[in-house]
């Protein structure tokens, strides 16, 4: 706990200073704890979702490997590389705040954003491609329900259809998009509010209200997104890698 | 003989958080957790109205054995709100948001929360879930039960359950981000020399719950959320006949519920700390193994979901485990119990009401805990899971133990949230009618629960009707009693005595400033060299016994 | 249904009296310690009042002596009533070798029973006296559970797989079933007796409600119309498809490696979802049935296979037919696995 305790009713010091804190460092300790609380509720969150997919995959197995397969693993590891490019150029940020480089502050931030918007493009490509394909589950579209083109034996490989492994069914081929929608739709909301904390601290960056001496909520931002970058990778090998070497030999 | 007076009473002054500011926008954006405890407070009673209201219905159409006032499908919605407004929107944010936002502050010497925006922020999500409800149930209600077990609540229920469920989700991150609140406040913001093992027990029971509220409350939101995905895009989560586990549903949903129950008792219990040990003026005996008993509570909590799931279908196995796990978190509430008791040996007890209420809890509670081993016992389970035994049991602990802990803490902490004294004579009165309105309510239920009435029955056979007639005659008196603190505790914010700074004469910290505090709680930040529940200086203890001339030297 | 205890509904299984045995033990404790607490309570409320307006009594810090004390004895108390609701319920959910075997099948809002002799109820169960009887029930559409009172006994029928309980009654009579799962508009118009006869009464009934065909023989119906002739045998010999024949209750090797116990759940899973557990040696080739077959064909079709013996000693292979009979039985026989 810090030394000097204020008798007025206005702390003095740091304009940033909150009126109902002592000092900068209690504010500090309590913004950095509170997102650390925050991070645990969001791995309760998530943790639902993941048990569902364990379930269902010790259940189906076939159908899930069947279906991993059939995921864009270009895209998919494109967006793991370009989520943890991202997570360096954040602590870049939170680095250069601490040190007073504004320029590279301001820099990584924003190499941040457009990384993040990157990711979030991506995403939206692979989204089309599963419309494309009827790959949608249930009757989340209207008129547009889950109905993939099937590989036939002895046809040639198209890679717009489904190859189904020994074992699997279209209906539990749909049970691994609805978790694959699910848990990647998640995560994408996260970065969606990700970038816009970002571009927040962006702005007022720019306005130089954080430096040195202040620099904690890009610290604890930059906490958040190391999170949901966390979250992408037990998500990658999970969705998009199971199975491979059934299909693709070894 | 003197006052426990250690500490110079602050000059009163007439500027307190209630009239600092006036207007609808300092109450709507304020950022006082006193006043934002204030809007809880409204808030939540007028949900426990509501709640009430569909209690009198059940109680009413269960007078008779054939379902003769309500239509089935009305009845069925009925105690399915009834479930839903009094856990999520009475019970739950209860004594977290009234008393805790308003108390954890000022217990702790400090100015407000450690994130006051957040916590308006909270009220505010409350009541963005509570409006997303009330539409729902406006709209034509939702039939599923509390419990929303699939596949009734995915696909074959015609209710308004996605909205429903909205509005839980959403007030759910109400509930979160309160949690998160206090461990935050708990942790970087108590007052120089006010350490953990000095800290009032209420503190310690506030802890734990929100450690419930931060683990606990996300598995509801996304059980919730994939619940509604299911019944909007028939995927085949739950439903079994699109590939689904409705099992899994269970598990999800109990893996939250379960705790919840123990956010809705534990706030309650250091409530009863508070009030066995400044109501007896003693600390209370074995402190230590209390607040421990509180954590151990919050982390036993979350391994014992399945034993509402003993006859689903789940392997047998697993019920051994969890019916073991469920008889090991009854052993710190055990203990605590007896802890209260002993603390009330050789001390000196005062008959106020918050005391009443207090006393009330450790009886009905221990009733209420130990039917809950019946429920624990496997084979027993296996005969009274689903009937009125279930719950009789849960009232007992939800009623007659989270609710009297919160009527004595809003009575005893009255003068210090509103200046003003409630009239004592009504509160031991309306105390009094609570207790035995409470016990012949839902005493019978146990009967009729044994002898295999079952729950969520519209009709019944009419062997179980005399236990019916008797809960409703009881609901109906302990409806009047709770009639009664709603009317006087209002008419005592205008008419009631004004209180000081230290009305009942207690050592706690919220009791050294002034009654209504002022906005920032304290005038200096206080140093605190006292241990938790120190009536007097060691040295300056008037020994009782010496008192009535039982000891010769002390 | 009152018994000759007070509170207590009426003891009509071999388990009521065991559970009830419990339940006393529960009680007496829950008696003895609410009435500790309550009259200590009462007792130092009104010894220790408060007599003068200042006076503070002597503070006690605590007394680990007393907490041990106070949570080794509830804990050794706690643990006597798990190790005793552990064993009873052990027995109760442990269905026994050669019961009677009945088929429920619980829908909105009615039960509708099936007997392996061909018998049909509705929302009634009539059963021997002194005899285990085992339920194999699941739902057409929501969560249900078959509660008796009267046997202390209750068990969630659930959508999608089979769940079962059993029981053995004692007395004769005539007691409730309740649903007891919460299912809807009419749950608790979803009502019935359980009916309890003499073997001799049981017997003339049985007779008395005959001309339904077994569900063996209904099942070996669908089973041709439905076609599963054309890969399983006309006799579950096999062909394209695995054996069925001697299979209900083997071991079975799966494609995957995995060994699985062909039981009522891994019969319907097959004809509802084939490629779930497919077996070993044989391609991904039957079509789901899915949608085609109601809940009561698919016990007709269990009770079917159920009833396929094996009689000549040749190992069944794929490919191969050994001479197989089937003992569906008429009405007139019991059901295989009756005593």
């Amino acid at each position: 706990m810090a030394e000097s305790y204020t008798t007025t009713k206005h702390a003095e010091g740091h304009p940033a200073l909150q009126h109902h804190f002592e000092n900068m460092e209690q504010q500090r300790e309590a913004g950095t704890l509170g997102m650390w609380v925050f991070l645990v509720t969001e791995i309760m969150f998530f943790g639902g979702m993941f048990l569902a997919y364990t379930l269902y995959r010790s259940k189906y197995p076939a159908a899930f490997a069947s279906a991993s397969n059939h995921l864009d693993i270009t895209l998919g590891a494109a967006n793991t590389g370009v989520l943890i490019l991202s997570s360096f150029t954040m602590a870049l940020a939170v680095y250069g705040t601490q040190v007073g480089k504004r320029k590279l502050q301001l820099f990584c931030l924003a190499l941040t954003i457009v990384l993040g918007l990157t990711f979030l493009g991506i995403k939206a490509v692979e989204y089309k491609d599963k419309y494309v394909d009827s790959l949608i589950p249930g009757t989340l579209i209207p008129g547009h329900p889950f109905s993939p083109a099937v590989q036939v034996p002895g046809e040639s490989f198209d890679e717009h259809k489904l190859h189904l492994l020994p074992g699997a069914t279209v209906k539990n081929v749909e049970m691994f998009y609805w978790i694959y929608f699910a848990m990647t739709g998640m995560h994408a909301v996260h970065m969606i509010i990700g970038v816009g904390l970002l571009s927040f601290l962006l702005f007022f960056s720019v306005k130089r209200r954080y430096g040195p001496e202040y620099h904690n909520p890009i610290e604890v931002t930059g906490l958040y997104w190391h999170f949901v970058d966390i979250v992408w990778i037990f998500l990658f090998p999970l969705l998009y890698l199971l199975g491979r070497h059934l299909e693709h030999g070894g | 003989m003197r006052a426990i007076e250690t500490f110079e009473p602050p000059a009163p002054s007439k500027v307190n958080y209630l009239n600092a500011e006036y207007g609808l926008k300092s109450w709507l954006l304020t950022r006082d957790h006193k006043r934002i405890a204030l809007l809880y407070l409204g808030s939540i009673t007028f949900f426990f109205f509501i709640g009430g209201i569909y209690a009198m219905m059940i109680r009413l159409e269960l007078l008779t054995p054939e379902g003769d006032l309500l239509q089935s499908t009305t009845y069925n919605k009925v105690f399915t709100q009834h479930g839903i407004i009094m856990i999520f929107f009475f019970l739950i944010p209860s004594i977290p948001a009234t008393l805790g936002n308003f108390l954890v502050p000022m217990m702790i010497g400090a100015k407000d929360l450690a994130f006051p925006r957040i916590n308006l922020l909270s009220w505010y999500i409350y009541i963005a879930g509570a409006l997303v409800t009330i539409y729902a149930l406006l709209a034509g209600g939702v039939d599923t039960g509390w419990t929303f077990y699939a596949p009734f609540s995915t696909t074959f229920s015609n209710s308004y359950v996605v909205a429903t469920g909205l509005g839980i989700f959403i007030n759910g991150f109400s509930s979160i981000l309160t949690g998160l609140n206090f461990i935050v406040t708990i942790h970087t913001m108590r007052a120089p020399g006010m350490t953990w093992f000095r800290l009032p027990l209420f503190i310690w029971a506030m802890y734990a719950t929100s450690l419930i509220f931060v683990l606990g409350t996300p598995v509801i939101a996304i059980t919730i959320l994939l619940m509604a995905f299911e019944r909007l895009a028939h995927v085949g989560i739950f439903d079994p006949a699109l590939g689904g586990d409705p099992v899994l549903f269970q598990h999800l949903f109990w893996f939250y519920s379960h705790p919840a129950v123990y956010i809705m008792v534990l706030p309650s219990m250091g409530v009863v700390s508070e009030l066995i040990a400044n109501f007896s003026r003693k600390n209370i005996f074995g402190y230590k193994f209390v607040a421990f008993s509180s954590l151990a509570i919050a982390v036993f909590g979350f391994l014992v979901w399945g034993h509402h799931m003993f006859v689903s279908s789940q392997s047998v196995y697993a019920g051994m485990i969890f019916s073991f796990l469920s008889f090991a978190v009854a052993i710190p509430s055990a203990i605590k119990v007896f802890n209260w008791t002993a603390t009330l040996y050789k001390s000196s007890i005062s008959y106020d009401t918050p005391m009443l209420y207090g006393l009330g809890f450790i009886c009905l509670f221990t009733i209420g805990g130990m039917t809950g081993l019946f429920l624990a016992a496997l084979a027993v389970d296996v005969h009274l899971t689903d009937t009125y035994f279930v719950v009789a049991h849960f009232h007992y602990i939800m009623v007659g133990g989270a609710l009297m802990g919160y009527l004595g803490g809003l009575h005893y902490w009255w003068p210090k949230i509103t200046g003003r004294m409630y009239p004592e004579a009504w509160g031991r009165f309306a105390a009094l009618i609570v207790f035995v309105g409470f016990n012949l309510t839902f005493m019978p239920q146990f009967v009729a629960g044994y002898m295999g009435m079952p729950r969520r029955y519209h009709a019944y056979p009419p062997e179980f009707q005399v236990f019916n007639v008797l809960s409703t005659a009881g609901a109906s008196i302990l409806g009047f009693g709770m009639l009664i603190p709603a009317i006087y505790l209002v008419w005592s914010m205008r008419y009631g005595k004004r209180a000081d700074a230290n009305p009942w004469n207690l050592p706690g910290l919220e009791w050294r400033t002034q009654s209504p505090p002022p906005t920032e709680n304290f005038e200096t930040t206080p140093v605190v060299t006292w241990e938790a529940y120190e009536f007097a200086p060691p040295e300056e203890i008037e020994v009782i016994g010496r008192l009535r001339g039982e000891f010769e030297n002390v | 249904m009152q018994s000759w205890i007070p509170f207590i509904p009426e003891s009509a299984s071999t388990m009521s009296w065991k559970v009830d045995a419990l339940y006393f033990y529960l009680s007496g404790v829950t008696v003895f310690f609410t009435l500790l607490i309550s009259i200590i309570l009462v007792f130092f409320v009104i010894r220790y009042r408060r007599r003068t307006p200042y006076e503070i009594p002597r503070p006690i810090a605590g007394s680990h002596k007393l907490e041990t004390l106070w949570t080794v004895i509830p804990f050794v108390i706690a643990m006597t009533m798990f190790a005793w609701g552990a064993r009873v319920y052990f027995e109760q959910y442990s269905p026994p070798e050669n019961a009677i075997e009945i088929y429920v099948v619980g829908k909105q809002w009615m039960w509708k029973i099936q007997h392996s002799t061909g018998q049909r109820e509705i929302n009634e169960l009539h059963i021997p006296v002194g005899r285990k009887v085992k339920l194999i029930m699941t739902s057409e559409d929501v969560i249900h559970d078959f509660f008796v009172p009267a046997f202390r006994m209750k068990a969630d029928v659930v959508p999608g797989i089979y769940t079962s309980e059993w029981f053995e009654a004692t007395k004769p009579g005539t007691y409730h079933l309740f649903c007891a799962e919460y299912c809807g508009m009419n749950h608790s118009g979803m009502i019935g007796s359980v009916i309890v006869m003499e073997p001799r009464e049981f017997d003339n009934w049985l007779s008395g409600n005959a001309g339904n065909q077994t569900p063996a023989v209904a099942g070996q119906q669908l089973y041709q119309s439905l076609g599963c002739v054309s890969c399983h045998g006309a006799n579950g010999e096999g062909g394209r498809g695995p054996t069925l024949a001697g299979l209900f209750g083997r071991q079975t090797l799966l494609s995957t490696g995995q060994t699985v116990r062909a039981d009522e759940a891994y019969i319907r899973e097959s004809i509802i979802n084939p490629q779930a557990k497919l077996v070993a040696g044989f391609g991904p080739i039957m079509p789901t049935f899915q949608g085609q077959v109601s809940e009561d064909q698919l016990v007709q079709l269990l009770a079917f296979i159920k009833s396929l013996q094996i009689v000549s000693p040749q190992p069944a292979t794929p490919g191969q037919s050994p001479a197989t009979t089937t003992t569906a039985p008429t009405r007139a026989t019991p059901a295989p696995n009756a005593k």
